[in-house]
């Protein structure tokens, strides 16, 4: 790794990503308006929200990366796809536990098998099932395309998880497309919180997922070194 | 304030999850030192 990347990697995407989750804690806690109906618990929204979206965004990105290792053997790529889905899992993970925290005040349950929450469930089994596919068969090369198409299908899910509101009638709300003139954000300021909780989000994810593509490959390095060695 | 609580629990729940992510992936790096360390420690042997 050249120099510019160890300052990027050690440095810059650290201090901006800092920078953007102290910026956007700031907006959501002391800046921006609570909503009129919800109140101060509203507020969950800005990071919920913003961690479903990347979370989406990652599980694409295991899927281009694993299609990419399918075609060509990229070992870059392979790498890219497990660390991507490891940090989309987390995110996915924190969808699922911060969504019933705001649900429990809103709509009075902690959880509803609704279907865009089944399908978050759905999606958070697949890709768990791909890591620990990917754990228990890490040097073998079979196991690693099998994880691959597996990393393929599985986003397959997104299309439908954004198109359950519509498909099946459920009780999540649907904010930033619903065309009824009295949903979405009101506040201009609500929508430059969600923005920057995006902003901040994507970028700790590019950090974690660069931090763990690198301990992977340095792993796999370790354990062919310490397999050469054992042999000679 | 209504609510405060549960806004409260979902943003101490996200920096936990994120702090807890990066505590592990500082002892996977630790392990791999360890490990570095010790190939090195061989190689003087093997030559």
């Amino acid at each position: 790794m050249d120099d510019s990347s160890r300052i990027w990697r050690d440095r810059i995407l650290p201090g901006a990503t800092g920078a953007f989750m102290v910026a956007a804690i700031a907006m959501v806690f002391l800046v921006v308006p609570s909503e009129r109906e919800q109140g101060v618990v509203q507020r969950i929204f800005y990071f919920h929200v913003a961690t479903a979206w990347i979370c989406f965004a990652g599980f694409a990105i295991v899927a281009g990366a694993s299609i990419r290792f399918l075609m060509t053997g990229s070992e870059g790529a392979d790498r890219l796809a497990h660390a991507s889905a490891e940090v989309s899992l987390l995110y996915t993970t924190l969808v699922l536990v911060v969504g019933p925290i705001w649900a429990r005040p809103i709509w009075g349950v902690w959880w509803t098998w609704d279907p865009r929450l089944t399908m978050t469930v759905v999606l958070w089994t697949i890709y768990a099932a791909y890591l620990m596919l990917r754990r228990l068969g890490a040097d073998d090369d079979a196991v690693r395309r099998y994880a691959a198409v597996l990393g393929v299908v599985g986003s397959l899910t997104i299309p439908f998880l954004f198109l359950a509101i519509r498909l099946w009638r459920g009780i999540h709300p649907a904010v930033m497309i619903a065309k009824d003139p009295d949903a979405g954000l009101k506040d201009p300021m609500m929508g430059w919180t969600l923005l920057v909780a995006n902003v901040a989000l994507a970028l700790l994810f590019a950090w974690l997922v660069w931090l763990r593509t690198r301990l992977i490959r340095i792993d796999e390095q370790v354990a062919a070194l310490a397999l050469e060695r054992a042999r000679a | 304030m209504r609510g405060l609580d549960y806004l409260a629990a979902a943003y101490t729940a996200i920096w936990i999850a994120i702090f807890l992510y990066l505590l592990a992936i500082g002892r996977r790096a630790r392990r791999l030192e360890r490990e570095i360390d010790e190939l090195r420690r061989q190689e003087p042997r093997d030559r």
